[in-house]
């Protein structure tokens, strides 16, 4: 009995190691991503200064922890994704009514100006971030997005730009569970 | 000889890349600036492919060795430093992973494989000393019937020389 198992053991192997190719091998599987530890923690310590000539105040960790679903979001206006996300999370903050805090990412304040003059403000707060507050915050680069629940604790975070295949998967089905 | 492995050391230290820390980075307290080079060279840079950040050129490395190194000027451990990153980026920021239960199999994992080598030659070279396993030993009446056959065999065998 034993001997004949025995005879088994190089398929299992194979099956085992196949198994562990498909996984790796697989589109679903990303080894570029970036994990994060973001998650279920307080937001943290931060406190930016508005971008002048805007016109919205700026942010600090006082202002996340209102009661309120908020969406925070890394940007920049040299940052081409943040371009191309922009008018996703326009929509998102208007058709969901989440507050949507801007984090302006190593940026000019004039050319953060006019970036926003040409696309539109959905912010309404942004403060301006030399560069610490995104390593405070897990940031790796822009865009980056957070969704921050009542309690002022970080129940999203999504690297990369929010396309609305992003926002229909992860951040609504979230949204409904925060937001009932 | 310790002159010699000094400057054998130097040498080699010389072949290594490039560094990318930048003057106005750099701390005026030598034994500081020393441990923070380091400490960088175990942190990832997080958004290059297997570079520390003592290394890399990326804007976030730049802002993570000025993070070192104001922990440490600071008066933060070693530890306390890899704490605040790992808190920050995960496990991923340290190049060498750390020692832990989800860990262990890719700690232990080339010694396990070594065993299992160990085990599968020791049991080959067993069962070639050992031969084909031994047949059961023969009954009363077998040994008999063979005793039988052997003294028949050499009568016949012995018969036509004599004759």
């Amino acid at each position: 009995m034993f001997r004949r198992l025995m005879f088994l053991l190089p398929a299992l192997v194979f099956v085992a190691i196949a198994g562990y190719f498909l996984w790796g091998l697989g589109p679903a599987r990303d080894p570029s991503a970036v994990p994060t530890a973001m998650i279920d923690k307080p937001v943290p310590d931060f406190d930016l200064a508005a971008v002048p000539s805007l016109g919205v105040p700026g942010l600090a960790t006082a202002d996340l922890a209102g009661g309120e679903v908020v969406m925070v979001n890394f940007f920049a206006s040299w940052c081409v994704p943040c371009r191309a996300e922009h008018r996703y999370l326009t929509a998102f903050a208007e058709q969901t009514g989440v507050p949507l805090y801007g984090i302006n990412h190593r940026d000019k304040p004039e050319d953060a100006a006019a970036w926003l003059a040409e696309l539109g403000n959905p912010y309404r707060r942004i403060g301006a971030d030399p560069g610490r507050a995104a390593v405070e915050w897990g940031v790796t680069g822009v865009p980056e997005t957070f969704l921050i629940d009542g309690a002022g604790r970080i129940r999203f975070h999504h690297r990369g730009p929010m396309v609305p295949e992003v926002i229909d998967r992860d951040v609504m089905p979230l949204l409904r569970v925060l937001k009932p | 000889m310790k002159a010699l492995l000094l400057a054998a050391a130097l040498l080699l230290a010389g072949a290594l890349p490039g560094f990318a820390v930048e003057p106005d980075e750099m701390l005026d307290d030598p034994v500081l600036e020393q441990r923070a080079r380091a400490l960088s060279a175990e942190i990832r840079c997080v958004v290059c492919q297997n570079e520390s950040i003592d290394s890399s050129n990326a804007e976030i490395a730049r802002e993570l060795r000025l993070l070192v190194r104001e922990r440490l000027a600071a008066g933060d451990s070693d530890r306390q430093v890899f704490d605040y990153l790992v808190a920050r980026y995960g496990d991923f920021v340290l190049l060498r992973p750390p020692m832990k239960p989800t860990t262990y199999l890719l700690w232990f994992g080339p010694f396990l494989m070594l065993l299992f080598g160990v085990v599968a030659v020791f049991v080959y070279f067993r069962r070639q000393r050992g031969g084909a396993a031994m047949p059961p030993a023969l009954s009363a009446e077998e040994e008999e019937r063979l005793a039988r056959m052997l003294a028949e065999g050499a009568t016949e065998e012995r018969g036509p020389k004599k004759a």
